[in-house]
């Protein structure tokens, strides 16, 4: 069986916005039977986790480049494109 | 239905048609807004400028934007969204980094802990998605029909769910 994938979900704080994003991924993994779990997390606490990560799906400022791959989703908040973001998503984890 | 948007709304804690030149003119009336009725202490005002200067709020959504400022909870004592419709735009970062938006409203997010509050955030989500709320509250003559228009939002969510 393939390794269960990490995604994790940051925004400034790890409170805010970051909480709508976790629940859109949690049930975009869920509908589209992907293996795969998702932390919430503060951007600026994503080095810590970057290492057994497999994507990073953020509201903020990507302020620096990652070893994993980045998806803006702050289209998750203003509801425009949604569909973009869900699939990019599923594409990164497949 | 779990906790809601209603729940975090007070009377006391909505300006309508605030004369602000910056986001720090709205910060300052939010901040002490918000002191006074003992929602967060001193270093919310200082939280919410740090935490906008590094991870702006500004959401270009079309005809009306807004702003969603909120900080850590280390400056908060209790929960809660103050609203403030603004009488001029005033000029935010984008929360993604690309470039400026004019906001015509500012929710301000009283914020604890993380997962118990997805209900409210999720509404919040939905009433910044709806162009005709955004109007009606920016052409609120007063901060009660500000606060009518907000509630009112919920109740009608809960008819659709």
């Amino acid at each position: 069986m393939a390794k269960q994938k990490v995604v994790l979900v940051a925004c400034g704080t790890g409170i805010a916005t970051s909480t709508v994003v976790c629940k859109k991924v949690e049930d975009l993994i869920k509908a589209n039977n992907i293996d795969a779990r998702v932390i919430q997390c503060k951007i600026s606490e994503v080095p810590g986790y970057e290492d057994d990560a497999d994507l990073l799906v953020t509201t903020t400022i990507a302020s620096r480049t990652y070893k994993i791959p980045v998806i803006k989703a702050i289209n998750y908040l203003t509801n425009v494109n949604t569909q973009k973001v869900d699939q990019a998503i599923i594409d990164a984890l497949k | 239905m779990t906790i809601s948007i209603n729940e975090y709304l007070d009377k006391d804690l909505i300006i309508n048609n605030l004369k602000a030149k910056t986001t720090e003119d709205i910060f300052q009336a939010l901040s002490e807004m918000l002191l006074k009725s003992n929602y967060v202490k001193d270093s919310f005002y200082n939280g919410l400028v740090e935490r906008e200067n590094k991870f702006p709020t500004g959401l270009t959504l079309g005809k009306y934007n807004v702003a969603i400022p909120h900080t850590d909870a280390i400056h908060v004592i209790k929960p809660a969204i103050a609203i403030a419709s603004l009488k001029h735009p005033v000029v935010f970062n984008n929360m993604d980094g690309d470039g400026q938006v004019e906001v015509n409203i500012v929710f301000c997010m009283v914020l604890k802990e993380p997962h118990s509050q997805i209900m409210m955030l999720q509404q919040l989500m939905l009433l910044i998605q709806n162009e005709d709320v955004l109007k009606s509250m920016n052409e609120a003559k007063n901060s009660d029909e500000l606060y009518d228009i907000v509630s009112k939002f919920e109740s009608n969510l809960e008819k659709i769910v």
